[in-house]
């Protein structure tokens, strides 16, 4: 689901260029393609999603097609094509954090945040969405926020509330 | 008590630092390798083992380095995946997460086996922080001399580099995890040809789990042989286990193979038994994709042996009465746990991860987490049951990768073993909304098994 729409041209940082050629030298010389996948983490931990103008930029640095770099990120479940919530919950959704209670803390941060699965809260700050299996299934239910991917484990309603509570405050207080 | 062989130095302050990992002995194992053996020597030592793969497919790993080609001029690669992404596993990112250097010493010991001078980690994307630990290794491992340029002096050279996955389940599927990392989709390829012989950058490839590259350090520093004197038949060494739901301590465990079922589930070294004073109804042994057991058939198989943690003994009776080793993903299910839901979330699972390669795959999955969804909304048939099953038959052996199978396993060893939950679910659909079907016989350690 590409979104022309909601394109929005990037101009990529020179440090951050500096940290692509890094990561393509990892790679023996002509499979630079290689780069593809940790290049797109880069770009989305600077920009919280992938726009179109940014894949077409990658395309570019890669010396690749845009398709290349649009089925890439059509594929994997990380990438993001549209803005999401500065914070962006993501709750582990399968059977063994559900064995215990991953679907009443699902329900918790829906009614909690007010906004459906995959949804932005008016403030920008926050959407939420379940994902699969995080491996972390002696401690659920987790959930993981990115673009650290910050872990946070054996959560109770009490333990969600405060979090939310927490990134409310640390919003503020960076704004 | 379990031995210990890489978990031994868990609970050292600092054992996440080179420092204090080489102060406890860490490292001699790249020594030992380096400077004393011939790369043939090791993958001696690791077939004298019996070391299986620590994955899930439990392949013998010296076997499968013999398998590597090595055509002159040619690159040959190692790739270690970390893709832990099969529900019910969380022992690689424990290791990385702790020790990351034993993962490390044995990928420098297991690319110096295999004559790669590149070598990658591949982890999935989710576990950033995972990668970043292994990122710090790695600069620390070189800073001491033991990656770079002329390792220790003996003319070895050798990089490795950490790559992040997007978040794809499939990539933990060795030929879809060698697409990724080249920057592609993570469509499974077809075999042959094997990654041995066409891999990465269609050169030479092995691809290794965390845990068993890990495990070649105990190997090396000990010796294939004393590896081999811990476990039972072919089933060799120590096992990580990730134990997870309804115990009393959850966690990851490292075992001798041979350990009874029943006292891993009990006794307070390891699960600490059922949560809350419930009443075990069934068991995944190996990761969701394996079959589930009733109550019946966990502690002792069919025949009324003990039931044992080898690749043997959970396999005892095959699918109608037995399960799998797996990746040791160990998820244990009380009372109050719904077969039907369960069975229903891992379907979802499947068919969300599916690539969309294979037609039987990709729609099969989708039917059958629509059955189930259908079943467990009171919504469902009897016949749906008979349907289901046809589904997840014309699914398995069916598809290019083993993601097919995994679907379909759970699927029919549910109705398998549960097929009474099911019927209940369908008859008494008001019922089931509201409260769970419960124990019915399957804790009765005597109750025959249903066909």
């Amino acid at each position: 689901m590409l979104s022309v729409k909601e394109n929005h041209p990037v101009e990529f940082s020179a440090e951050l260029l500096t940290k692509f050629a890094e990561v393509a030298s990892r790679y023996p010389q002509g499979k630079q393609k290689s780069a593809l996948l940790p290049l797109l983490h880069l770009v989305q931990a600077e920009y919280g999603w992938l726009s179109t103008d940014a894949m077409d930029k990658v395309a570019h640095f890669l010396q690749i097609e845009p398709i290349e770099v649009y089925e890439v990120a059509t594929f994997y479940t990380m990438y993001f094509l549209r803005p999401q919530g500065k914070y962006n919950l993501e709750i582990c959704r399968t059977g063994p954090c559900c064995l215990v209670g991953a679907e009443r803390i699902m329900q918790y941060i829906e009614d909690a945040l007010g906004v459906k699965e995959g949804e932005v809260t008016a403030d920008g700050l926050f959407s939420w969405r379940g994902v699969e299996c995080l491996a972390a299934c002696g401690y659920g239910p987790v959930l993981q926020i990115g673009p650290e991917y910050t872990f946070y484990e054996n959560l109770t309603e009490q333990s969600v509330a405060q979090l939310i509570e927490t990134l409310k405050n640390k919003a503020q207080t960076e704004a | 008590m379990g031995r210990k062989l890489l978990l031994e130095h868990i609970d050292v302050p600092g054992i996440n630092t080179f420092d204090v990992y080489r102060q406890q002995g860490g490292y001699r194992a790249v020594e030992k390798a380096l400077k004393t053996m011939s790369p043939e020597d090791v993958v001696e030592e690791v077939k004298k083992s019996g070391l299986r793969g620590r994955g899930g497919a439990g392949f013998p790993t010296g076997m499968k380095w013999g398998f590597l080609a090595k055509p002159e001029g040619v690159p040959r690669y190692l790739v270690c995946n970390g893709d832990e992404s099969e529900p019910g596993t969380f022992k690689d990112r424990y290791l990385m997460t702790h020790i990351p250097h034993i993962l490390l010493e044995g990928m420098i010991v297991s690319s110096f086996a295999l004559g790669a001078n590149t070598s990658y980690i591949y982890i999935r994307g989710e576990m950033m922080p995972q990668i970043r630990i292994m990122e710090k290794a790695i600069a620390e491992a070189k800073a001491a001399g033991f990656l770079g340029k002329n390792i220790l002096g003996t003319g070895y050279d050798l990089e490795i580099y950490v790559q992040p996955g997007g978040g794809a389940y499939i990539c933990g599927e060795e030929t879809a995890l060698l697409e990724s990392l080249e920057g592609k989709r993570g469509n499974p390829r077809i075999k042959p040809p094997f990654p041995a012989i066409a891999g990465l950058y269609g050169c030479p490839t092995v691809v290794n789990n965390v845990e068993s590259i890990a495990a070649t350090v105990p190997i090396i520093n000990d010796g294939g042989e004393e590896y081999a004197k811990i476990g039972i038949e072919r089933s060799t060494g120590t096992k990580l286990i990730s134990a997870s739901g309804n115990i009393v301590r959850p966690g990851v465990y490292e075992i001798d193979m041979g350990l009874p079922v029943e006292e891993f589930i009990y006794s307070d070294e390891y699960c600490g038994g059922i949560a809350n004073g419930k009443k075990l109804k069934a068991l995944v042994p190996g990761g969701s994709s394996v079959p589930i057991l009733p109550a019946n058939l966990i502690s002792k198989t069919i025949n009324g042996n003990a039931r044992l943690m080898t690749y043997e003994s959970l396999a005892d009776g095959g699918f109608a009465t037995g399960s799998s080793m797996g990746s040791g993903g160990f998820i244990v299910f009380d009372e109050d746990q719904c077969i039907v839901r369960n069975t229903w979330n891992f379907a979802r699972f499947y068919h969300h991860e599916s690539c969309g390669q294979c037609s039987p795959c990709r729609e099969g999955t989708g039917w059958m987490e629509k059955i189930l969804h259908k079943i467990e909304t009171g919504k469902g048939s009897i016949e749906d049951i008979d349907l289901l099953w046809d589904v997840q038959r014309r699914i398995e052996g069916n598809t290019i990768c083993p993601l097919g199978d995994a679907a379909a396993w759970p699927v029919a060893a549910a109705i398998r073993h549960f097929r009474d939950e099911f019927e209940w679910h369908i008859t008494h659909p008001q019922e089931a909304l509201s409260r769970n079907y419960g124990l019915a016989h399957y804790a009765d350690p005597i109750a025959p098994v249903v066909q």
